[in-house]
């Protein structure tokens, strides 16, 4: 008698366990999510043009932050929860002034290439940035890993464009 | 492959020019068959091209248009009726109602929200900045 109430408390034990981890699995990850993602620019105005009027991305924050200093971000459409944090390259507590003209001049030869955007209708999209007069080195064409088109922002930094698979979010 | 050499460019460039006729011109009264006759399509035709390319008709889109223009007035802090008319529409009671429909908030405690953030934004601006790239700059 005693020993199968223990077998039951054994089999209690580790059922309560089980759920411990799996609970310890489903909300205990190290890093869940990014939140801002920071591209180098020359000049936040014409940023500000580029990413809201060109690209349809929102003013996530567009914070005075003292004498010549702006925080300013913007999110994707279907994706508010990721600032992209349009960093104007100056001289001070980030750069040097010579370090500050180097990037300047890296970013302005197409150096840096920030990631990759997706939409709907790739073909579409192209036409209508193109007609924006967004620069693209490459038009639609499909790879073997999809449809692509590269365009530069008004900067120089480059971005992939593809399109979103059937069932992709 | 070169850059014109996709599917169907011309159908493309249509469609895409009637929706950037819809974006500049969507506090006017703009009539779709207009647009389907310079489009060069019957009306069917480019509701349905339309559809499947922006997955809204183009009437769709033009309301979809119109109220994300009221958000960012709003946002500005232009008064409610002046932004219904701003944005094309002609009655108050639809655009609230479309208004709330797609922002699941009403026009008047839509512009209450961000008039409270925008005050803060302005009052207590670290509070939107990471502290780590505050702290990168010298914000304090």
């Amino acid at each position: 008698m005693a020993g199968t109430k223990k077998a039951i408390f054994d089999k209690r034990k580790k059922l309560l366990l089980f759920t411990f981890v799996l609970y310890l699995r489903q909300h205990k990850r190290m890093i869940n999510k990014m939140s801002h993602v920071s591209i180098y620019v020359l000049d936040q105005d014409s940023a500000y043009d580029f990413y809201v009027n060109k690209l349809g991305f929102k003013v996530a924050t567009d914070a005075a932050m003292g004498p010549g200093m702006r925080w300013l971000t913007v999110t994707p459409p279907d994706q508010p929860d990721l600032e992209i944090t349009l960093m104007p390259i100056k001289s001070g507590m980030m750069f040097t002034e010579e370090s500050a003209e180097q990037m300047k001049n890296l970013v302005k030869k197409g150096t840096f290439g920030f990631g990759v955007f997706k939409c709907n209708d790739i073909y579409a999209t192209y036409e209508e940035l193109k007609a924006k007069g967004v620069e693209f080195s490459k038009a639609p064409k499909k790879e073997f890993y999809g449809i692509e088109a590269l365009f530069k922002d008004d900067s120089g930094n480059w971005f992939s464009l593809g399109q979103k698979e059937e069932g992709e979010n | 492959m070169a850059a014109d050499e996709y599917p169907k460019v011309y159908l493309y460039r249509r469609i895409v020019h009637a929706k950037l006729f819809i974006d500049n011109h969507y506090d006017g009264a703009i009539d779709l068959d207009n647009i389907a006759d310079e489009a060069l399509f019957s009306k069917f035709h480019f509701i349905r091209l339309f559809k499947r390319i922006y997955g809204l008709t183009p009437h769709q889109y033009l309301i979809h248009v119109r109220i994300e223009k009221a958000m960012q007035l709003l946002r500005n802090g232009m008064p409610v009726s002046d932004t219904c008319f701003a944005v094309g529409f002609e009655s108050l009671s639809s655009f609230s109602s479309l208004f709330k429909r797609t922002a699941g908030i009403s026009p008047t405690d839509f512009t209450a929200y961000h008039q409270k953030i925008k005050a803060l934004v302005t009052q207590k601006p670290l509070g939107f900045v990471p502290g780590c790239f505050a702290k990168a700059n010298g914000w304090h």
